[in-house]
């Protein structure tokens, strides 16, 4: 290379070689310039392009490429934030309950009356809690209070987050459990990959852990039986109702990674097919089958 | 009233009059053959062309588009004008704007913020004949006086102001007033017009560079 361009001066297509759409792409993302010129002129002098017609197909090419490749980017960065966040959450939450047992067991070989729990160290923290005056506990009890606040502060950001990178997801489940979803299978596009019946068991592994380790009943479901339309079904339902949540839920996930776009029906659908099937139990004795039929 | 620029037709869709431009469908608005129908109601330039503002606008032209977002105005401007440059920031409705362009191959989709005109001078061409801006963002004059660098001397700025998007406990009428006396460093406003019929608390504002 002889005469390399000023860098102030040059536009996006400077030491590009035509047809390297990938280099284009970049030289559009990460490019800059101190003021705009008579690009298509001086791509045509250049022998970028040759015509004025060739130059924008060109542009119009590497404006997509590189715009496509930035999107995908910055969207898988967003749900690689909300999976940090769930988890922070979540530990902060764990910490918290479980410095507060230890708390309240400190607290009762002083204080009688010493409560327990996250709302007890609250009190204590705030000072609401007299009888007990060991600055050791009492500072306990703050960095208990600090843990729980934190625990609060990233659900609201959960909350506030989801919907913005999964808009469908968030309308059908909470935005609390669509991020927790997106967080067990290790982010949007690993989610919208999974079948529904993957997405119908995701969190029953945890659950499969801790019953190994000898503290938790045998899992049988995943977090979607958290969901509302599950627990609020009688318990010989929620079979087919955890099915049908996982099966809109992982059609959710799929239109919120591949478009983006809020399709309000979903939730219309999940709502009637719940109904449905919520009326089966209501008709006592009924030939209510597991199959998923809607009987009319 | 000011002629609709060539490539723009008032058309009817089901027995009603409209604005119209020919192109692919983008968000599932009702189309005649090849004509899709322009609703005022989603977009502010719809709405200031609806109300006879003078754009100045003939068709062909270049534009600059800054807050194209999924690219429901930018899709009809790409329609009649010529080489079209389409500024969003966000990566979500980015996303749509790169199908509205995927059959309109002199629009260009720019995922950018239209507060760095920097990070694009090395793509956006200079003497743009329009700028269109409808941002809805803190600042609004601020984005125009920055990318007056883009535009022709002869060339317009189209702009639609929303007052919320500045401050939402003032009134509206104070909010434009501000803008206005911003913009004037760099403009001449030649008309305004509130957008109310369409987009409550929105002004669309005609300037020349000065
Ligand atoms: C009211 S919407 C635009 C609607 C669009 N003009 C239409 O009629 O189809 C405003 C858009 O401006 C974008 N925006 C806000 N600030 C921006 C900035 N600094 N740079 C680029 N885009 C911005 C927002 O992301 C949003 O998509």
């Amino acid at each position: 290379m002889t005469d390399e361009t000023d860098a102030a001066t040059a536009g996006w297509f400077s030491d590009l070689q035509p047809g390297d759409l990938e280099a284009a792409a970049d030289a559009i993302t990460e490019g800059r310039a101190e003021a705009p010129r008579e690009w298509p002129a001086t791509a045509v002098e250049d022998g970028y392009a040759d015509s004025r017609d060739d130059y924008y197909d060109r542009l119009h090419e590497a404006t997509m490429a590189a715009t496509r490749t930035a999107v995908r980017k910055r969207e898988r960065a967003d749900d690689q934030q909300l999976v940090h966040a769930i988890r922070a959450m979540d530990d902060c939450e764990r910490t918290a309950n479980e410095l507060a047992e230890r708390l309240a067991e400190w607290a009762g070989t002083v204080d009688p009356d010493a409560g327990t729990g996250v709302e007890y160290a609250r009190r204590l923290a705030s000072g609401d809690e007299d009888g007990l005056e060991e600055p050791a506990i009492r500072s306990l009890a703050e960095r208990v209070a600090g843990l729980a606040d934190e625990a609060d502060e990233l659900r609201e950001f959960v909350e506030r987050q989801t919907p913005a990178v999964a808009p469908n997801l968030s309308a059908l489940a909470d935005p609390v459990l669509a991020a927790r979803l997106i967080s067990l299978a290790g982010g949007l596009e690993a989610l919208a990959k999974k079948p529904s019946g993957t997405v119908q068991v995701l969190g029953a592994e945890d659950a499969l852990f801790a019953h190994l380790r000898g503290h938790a009943p045998s899992p049988k479901h995943g977090i979607i039986y958290t969901h509302d339309a599950v627990r609020g079904t009688h318990p010989d339902e929620r079979g087919s109702a955890a099915r049908a949540v996982a099966g809109k839920l992982a059609i959710a996930a799929r239109v919120d990674h591949y478009s983006g776009e809020l399709k309000p029906e979903l939730e219309a659908e999940l709502a009637e097919r719940i109904e449905t099937i919520q009326a089966r139990n209501a008709e006592d004795g009924d030939a209510a089958t597991d199959g998923g039929t809607d009987d009319e | 009233m000011s002629e609709l620029p060539t490539g723009v037709e008032r058309r009817a869709f089901d027995g009603t009059e409209r604005l119209a431009t020919r192109g692919e469908p983008v968000y599932g608005e009702p189309t005649d053959g090849e004509w899709r129908a322009w609703n005022p109601n989603r977009s502010k330039l719809g709405a200031m062309l609806e109300l006879g503002m003078d754009t100045g606008l003939a068709g062909g032209e270049t534009v600059l588009y800054l807050g194209a977002a999924s690219g429901t105005t930018v899709s009809h401007v790409a329609d009649f004008a010529g080489p079209t440059y389409a500024v969003e920031f966000a990566a979500r409705p980015a996303r749509d704007l790169l199908e509205a362009a995927e059959s309109r191959d002199r629009l260009f989709p720019l995922l950018k913020d239209a507060r760095k005109p920097e990070s694009y001078a090395h793509v956006v061409e200079s003497d743009v004949d329009v700028i269109v801006q409808d941002v809805a963002t803190r600042g609004q004059a601020r984005v125009a006086l920055e990318n007056r660098q883009f535009l022709a001397d002869d060339g317009r700025l189209l702009l639609a102001v929303k007052a919320r998007s500045e401050d939402v406990t003032r009134a509206p009428e104070d909010v434009f007033e501000d803008v206005r006396a911003e913009l004037e460093e760099g403009y001449e406003v030649v008309e305004t017009e509130r957008l109310e019929r369409y987009h409550t608390d929105h002004l669309g504002i005609v300037a020349r560079p000065l």
